[in-house]
């Protein structure tokens, strides 16, 4: 119960209390800590990469053993993450290492290393792939939620249209006026509502940060109390 | 007509040269300034740093026909070099940053004239040591603030211990969760937690898994199956550890399964891919997306309301709000994210928590009236009320800080 439960409430509190400290604490003692707990967190998460490769070769597995729906994924997913870790350990992540050279007397130096061959040519425009589908997404969402079904959306409506006319060339052409209105709609109205969430906001993070402080707050352990 | 242009461009440019001339004409230069008219020349250290900064302040009889300027320079002791700083004006402050708080440093100012020639004498500071200090002494109101937030949040723990009830009202995105765990388990699929995209040092994370604990004791009392994805180990850790302990508590240890808790990818677009791909080949019945979202959460809302799930959303990120309002059924909008704990546990240490929430922003909304009413009453009487001016600098001074 000791190390399950007391320890970790008690780590908590200290480094929260700590921390807060350090803040309105200028003297250089105070950034060497902070410094030091920043190093710890760096280390930490090195190693909590290793369980993230555990889970995933693990799920992975599972599924290619019971060769559930759509299994010849989690097989390519496998033998990515393989050739990855292979040409990452071999080739260096932004240097071609001497090793690759010394393996394969035919490689060649380069600029750019394998590693970073895979990540610029095959992860970002995957990534790229993705993030173009949003402007698809917006537009669906934008004709479902522009529906004047009520006063409300009514509003939404007439605000959106005066927005998005005032933002490109054609709303100035038809109006001179129209950027000044569309930046009070978005200085005045929509920055109020903003900040009135972002206060609730903030107070909520204080809060939930005292907390976890003072012990009040143990779900993030484990069970409900 | 080419002589006409000639003579005009003739006649233009010798003005135009006439006039360089003019302006740069050394019309006040002196070999020699007259020291006696630096008023001040101060070094004093700067408060509330870690050492490494010192402030010259210098001041000089106003003259307006003088044109000259200082040349700042710096000398550490033990050194021989003066190091240049820049050129001033002849009344200036300026911070010297980036020192060493183990050394001392003496300041010099040198005069120019206006063709940028340095002039006899000098007039030097006294050394002196940066020094680190131990508080920010500009961040009091924010230590007070915390101070007095926290012994509101004792007190009124303290108070519910005693057995006071507190209101709280509804909020129907967390009062559909029963509902929205129900379905799925009338449908026979499994509910999808999405415990954000961010790390464990965000609180909208923490705020997350709070909720994922009551969720998943509801799930495993319903016996439906559970998947979390996460974006970062720390996360999945957690949420392992989270999901783990609300099986065990609902009595139902054996239906907890390791790998409906798992890691998938820390690339953002990546893991907005993969959960889309479990929207769509798992078809959950109920997808729950709580935490820190960015510009994926359009990506997964879209994509989970497509396969036809009921949605319950909830972040702290204002930007993200209207993509989840839109394709979501019910969306938990800022601060309910940090509510939902205490909503759902009903806690009497948690409730506390929340009221004191209430009061604080209670506060501020009558810090900000108050202020707008001070403001209105200084404007009518035209500005000038010193009273009613001190008092919108004390509030000025609150909210800066």
């Amino acid at each position: 119960m000791f190390i399950r439960r007391t320890l970790p409430l008690l780590v908590a509190g200290f480094f929260g209390i700590a921390t807060i400290i350090q803040f309105f604490v200028p003297h250089p003692a105070s950034r060497t800590f902070y410094n030091m707990v920043l190093d710890w967190m760096i280390i930490v998460t090195a190693f909590t990469y290793l369980m993230a490769v555990q889970s995933t070769i693990e799920l992975h597995t599972t599924k290619i053993k019971r060769k559930v729906e759509g299994w010849q994924y989690s097989l390519v997913v496998l033998i990515s993450l393989g050739i990855t870790a292979f040409i990452g350990i071999l080739g260096g992540a932004f240097t071609p290492s001497t090793i690759l050279m010394k393996l394969i007397p035919a490689f060649k130096p380069s600029s750019t290393s394998p590693l970073m061959y895979t990540y610029l040519y095959m992860q970002v425009p995957m990534q790229s792939t993705i993030f173009s589908l949003l402007a698809f997404y917006m537009a669906s969402a934008a004709f479902r939620s522009f529906k004047a079904r009520s006063f409300d959306a009514t509003m939404l409506l007439v605000t959106a249209a005066i927005v998005t006319i005032g933002r490109v060339p054609l709303g100035e052409f038809i109006y001179k006026g129209f950027p000044e209105i569309i930046e009070w709609i978005l200085k005045y109205p929509n920055m109020a509502a903003q900040r009135g969430i972002l206060i609730g906001v903030e107070l909520g993070m204080i809060a939930t940060s005292l907390k976890i402080i003072l012990g009040i707050e143990r779900k993030y352990l484990g069970g409900g109390k | 007509m080419k002589t006409k242009f000639f003579l005009f461009f003739t006649l233009l440019s010798v003005f135009i040269f006439a006039q360089e001339n003019a302006e740069s004409a050394p019309a006040d230069s002196v070999a020699v300034f007259d020291y006696s008219l630096v008023k001040s020349f101060t070094l004093s250290d700067v408060g509330s740093d870690d050492g490494t900064a010192l402030k010259i302040k210098w001041e000089c009889t106003d003259n307006p026909e003088n044109k000259n300027q200082f040349r700042l320079y710096r000398l550490t002791d033990g050194d021989t070099v003066r190091t240049l700083l820049g050129n001033f004006a002849l009344s200036a402050e300026y911070t010297d940053e980036n020192l060493n708080r183990e050394e001392s440093y003496s300041y010099s100012l040198v005069a120019v004239d206006s063709l940028g020639v340095e002039m006899q004498g000098i007039v030097s500071t006294d050394l002196m040591k940066p020094k680190a200090n131990y508080f920010k002494t500009d961040k009091i109101i924010l230590l007070l603030m915390i101070l007095i937030y926290t012994i509101v949040i004792i007190i009124l723990v303290e108070t519910v211990k005693k057995g006071k009830v507190l209101f709280v009202r509804k909020i129907s995105g967390l009062d559909t969760l029963d509902e929205a765990v129900g379905r799925a388990t009338e449908m026979g699929r499994p509910v999808l937690y999405v415990p954000g995209s961010s790390t464990m040092s965000d609180i909208a994370t923490i705020a997350s898994l709070n909720i994922l604990g009551p969720v998943a004791k509801k799930i495993a009392e319903y016996e439906t199956r559970l998947i979390v994805p996460n974006r970062d180990p720390i996360v999945m850790t957690v949420a392992k550890e989270v999901v783990k302990e609300s099986y065990s508590e609902a009595g139902r240890p054996d239906a907890y399964s390791d790998n409906d808790v798992f890691f998938l990818t820390d690339s953002q677009f990546g893991y907005a891919a993969a959960i889309s791909g479990i929207m769509t080949r798992e078809k959950p019945a109920t997808n729950l997306l709580l935490g820190m979202f960015w510009a994926e959460s359009l990506i997964m809302a879209e994509a989970g309301n497509t396969a036809g799930a009921i949605q319950i959303a909830g972040t702290d990120a204002v930007s993200q709000l209207p993509f989840f309002i839109t394709s979501c059924d019910y969306t938990i909008i800022g601060e309910e994210l940090y509510a939902a704990s205490a909503y759902l546990s009903r806690e009497p240490l948690l409730m506390g928590t929340l009221k004191a929430q209430d009061y604080f922003k209670g506060m501020i909304i009558a810090f900000i009236c108050l202020y707008l009413f001070f403001l209105i009453i200084s404007t009518i009487f035209g500005g000038n009320v010193l009273f009613l001016n001190k008092i919108l600098d004390i509030i000025r001074f609150i909210f800066n800080s």
